[in-house]
């Protein structure tokens, strides 16, 4: 099984970077050399490797190994692969619809409440539907923050309400209704099954029909979620992996003040 | 037993009694309340079960009836016993002719007390001897097949679809779990009722059900045997319908139930003064039962930093501690929790995580303790991920934890595949073994890390126990003393369920069950 790993053969094939072919990377530009581990409904055995070799090669890789099998349980077997990824992409020509607004720490986003809306932002959020999941909304939120970044509820300007977990979407905009909200933050962590989808789409079709939509600014977050995600399914913006407090108050502060939110 | 972190058991001690004061306090509120899901669990204790033609469960539709009629403060012991008298029918028949509107129980000639006792005692045997047999079906499997060392090996299931989840069981069991979750679906803590029946469908987890809960022992049974080793399993008595899911675990010879008195006040927001009375029958039931119960400390991590709150897991743990002591619920059968979750990048965490899982040891040494793994930062990085795993198995072996709750590499990413599960075992496996006796090697030198840490920790946990002491439990989880969480004594789901004992309120299974086995 070890054939390629120590190999000592040329590598016979063009090492500059070019962006409009990129590949993935081991050692060596070019090399398209990638890890992949799966389980196969199929006992260990020397027809298990072949199954994912050729598995593989459908995938698009070259040369596939299999380094690591281990039947999980009767007619279950787990892999750990590695292969030439054949395959290459345009990094050029790619664009990814996201967040543009630029990133304030949390005394610059409270300087620029004061100066351009005059009074305190008032933000709602929590984890909708049934969604029990706060560590995601606490992370935005609370006090403390996450990874060095303060949640919104230590800004000066801001004043912040979690509502915490399995807050139903009628709940949330009674709530956002009374409390006059600038910024509704929807969490999602549970997305088994899409489940995500469905309640993040009711919330819209909902403040539609109340009338709220074009008066509040929308944002949803949550590990799966991105932007592009949450602009098709009508929300202002999408916070996903890597996100703090940081960009979800500075996009609301700014989206505000181009909307002319301000005087409310 | 020496403490290896030379704590002071006088300080214990007095904490300990600070906790019982507290427990008191909330005990004397708790025995003069019934809750309806308390009163579901009775009828459940009758015998009666099934749905209607609109699938609600005929406990809820009799404990509505009462509830709507205002007359809940009889309790509903009291009505069906009066209806056995006059109609010689089982509390099932009656239960049906109720659902079918053909009988108003509310509308009987009362009986005699002692008519009442006599019409309702062979049901109350026959429940306690369904019980028993539960019980003694699992100390027999233990003392024939034999059980996995501790700390035992805890993994989840949560495919949403039973038949699946008990596919992913055996698989875990036969790589070495000692206890199988099944992980219910989100949700349904929050439900006023138990759902009937096989399910297939659940987000994040799988509906907990009495006959879910038949399904998956039956092919822990088998597996068990085949492996020779009797393997666990754990649900979650928790939520608005906590006795009976104690109840249908107790039929149904489960062995671990997640069991907090706090957590659904703090994280389902569930009316402190329900869930309180609620969980003081759950814990009834789970003693007699044999069940370990699990804590949700851990949970506190979550949200509150996991190195400036680790003493406020300590004195939760204490007083969870006390209020199961009230429950008649013995030590062997505590799993209190806690958990490593502090944040990766702090100089000596580990050194902090051991000190915390050390004196739990030694603060709770005849409890099975449930260890958490960490959550909070599992970012995706699954390759960082296994190693956060293997150094909180450390501590686990180290401090001999009771259960170990494993972590999964892709924690933060989906509901455990197969192979996630399996390399989360070989890690535990690996450490266990390799590291098995370093608790006994290694001791802490005094005036270091480890050792002063624990007394910081310890010495924090006694000024909260303090001022709850002085405040009360239920001032004080207003105030927001666990897990930065506020929580107004008349607020949160599921109050409208709670009721004043009346005069001729009966619950013979407290006396019956409590303390007992």
């Amino acid at each position: 099984m070890s054939g390629g790993l120590y190999s000592m053969e040329g590598k016979d094939f063009d090492k500059t970077l070019d962006l409009t072919k990129v590949k993935p990377y081991g050692d060596t530009m070019n090399d398209g050399k990638t890890q992949l581990s799966f389980t196969l409904p199929v006992p260990a055995g020397e027809e298990a490797v072949e199954a994912a070799k050729q598995l593989m090669r459908k995938m698009g890789f070259d040369n596939p190994q299999v380094v690591f099998f281990k039947e999980l349980t009767p007619g279950f077997t787990f892999l750990n692969c590695y292969g030439t990824c054949l395959h290459t992409v345009d990094y050029t020509c790619i664009h990814v619809p996201k967040v543009e607004t630029e990133v304030m720490g949390m005394d610059e986003t409270d300087e620029f409440i004061k100066e351009n809306i005059g009074r305190k932002v008032i933000v709602i959020g929590a984890s909708t539907g049934t969604d029990a999941h706060t560590v995601g909304i606490d992370a935005i939120m609370n006090m403390k923050g996450y990874a060095g970044h303060y949640g919104i509820e230590r800004y000066e300007m801001i004043e912040a309400h979690n509502l915490g977990s399995q807050v139903s979407n009628e709940e949330f905009i009674a709530k956002a209704i009374e409390l006059k909200a600038d910024a509704m933050l929807v969490s999602q962590t549970v997305t088994q099954k899409d489940i995500h989808i469905q309640n993040l789409t009711e919330l819209v079709e909902m403040m539609e029909a109340e009338g709220l939509r074009k008066n509040v600014i929308l944002a949803c977050g949550g590990p799966r979620i991105t932007h592009e995600l949450a602009k098709e399914l009508g929300y202002d913006a999408g916070f996903g992996m890597n996100t703090y407090a940081d960009n979800v108050a500075s996009f609301i502060v700014h989206e505000m003040a181009r909307r002319g939110i301000a005087s409310k | 037993m020496q403490s290896k972190l030379g704590l002071d058991f006088n300080k214990v001690a007095y904490a300990r009694k600070l906790a019982k004061s507290i427990a008191d306090g909330v005990q004397s509120y708790v025995e003069s309340y019934t809750t309806v899901a308390v009163e579901r669990t009775l009828c459940r204790l009758m015998g009666i079960d099934g749905v209607d033609r609109n699938l609600v469960p005929l406990p809820n539709i009799l404990v509505d009836e009462l509830k709507d009629k205002g007359v809940l403060s009889q309790g509903v012991l009291f009505f069906i016993a009066n209806a056995m008298v006059s109609t010689s029918l089982s509390p099932q028949k009656i239960a049906e002719k109720v659902a079918e509107g053909k009988l108003d129980i509310t509308k009987i000639d009362v009986a005699g007390k002692s008519e009442r006792e006599e019409a309702l005692r062979p049901y109350i045997e026959a429940s306690l001897g369904r019980i028993r047999e539960r019980r003694y079906r699992r100390e027999n499997y233990i003392s024939t097949l034999g059980e996995g060392l501790r700390p035992y090996l805890y993994v989840i299931v949560a495919t949403g679809n039973i038949y699946e989840d008990v596919v992913q069981a055996e698989a875990a069991a036969r790589q070495g779990a000692d206890i199988i979750a099944v992980i219910r679906t989100t949700g349904q803590s929050l439900l006023d009722y138990v759902p009937y029946g096989a399910t297939t469908e659940g987000f994040g987890g799988t509906y907990a059900t009495q006959e879910n809960f038949r399904i998956m022992r039956n092919a822990l049974d088998n597996v068990g045997e085949e492996v020779g080793r009797y393997i666990r399993l754990c649900n979650y008595c928790s939520g608005l319908c906590m006795p009976e899911i104690a109840i249908m675990g107790a039929f149904e010879g489960l062995d671990v139930m997640l069991n907090d008195a706090l957590y659904g006040i703090l994280f389902r927001d569930i009316n402190m003064q329900r869930t309180l009375i609620d969980q003081y029958f759950s814990r009834v039931i789970n003693g007699f039962a044999g069940v370990i119960i699990n804590t949700g400390e851990d949970n506190y991590l979550t949200t509150a930093d996991a190195y400036e709150q680790a003493h406020t897991v300590l004195a939760s743990d204490i007083i969870n501690e006390q209020l199961a002591l009230l429950a008649g619920l013995p030590e062997e059968q505590m799993g209190l929790g806690h958990a490593f979750e502090m944040n990766p990048e702090l100089e000596n965490g580990f050194l902090f995580e051991l000190a915390q899982a050390q004196m739990t040891r030694e603060i709770f040494p005849k409890a099975p303790l449930k260890y958490m793994p960490p959550t909070k930062f599992m970012t995706g990085n699954i390759f960082r991920g296994h190693i956060q795993d293997a150094l909180f198995n450390m501590i686990g072996i180290w401090t001999n934890q009771g259960i170990q709750l494993l972590g999964m590499p892709t924690e933060a990413i989906h509901t455990p595949f197969m192979s996630d599960r399996f390399l989360s075992i070989e890690n535990a496996k690996y450490i266990f073994n390799n590291m098995k006796s370093i608790g006994d090697e290694v001791e802490f030198k005094e005036g270091g890390i480890v050792r002063t840490r624990a007394k910081q920790v310890l010495d924090k946990s006694i000024k909260l126990l303090e001022r709850l002491n002085k405040e009360g439990l239920f001032a004080g989880l207003e105030k927001g003393i666990f897990a930065d969480v506020k929580r107004p004594f008349n607020g949160g789901k599921g109050l409208d369920g709670v009721c004043e004992k009346g005069e001729n309120y009966m619950n013979p299974f407290i006396n019956l069950m409590k303390g007992r086995k």
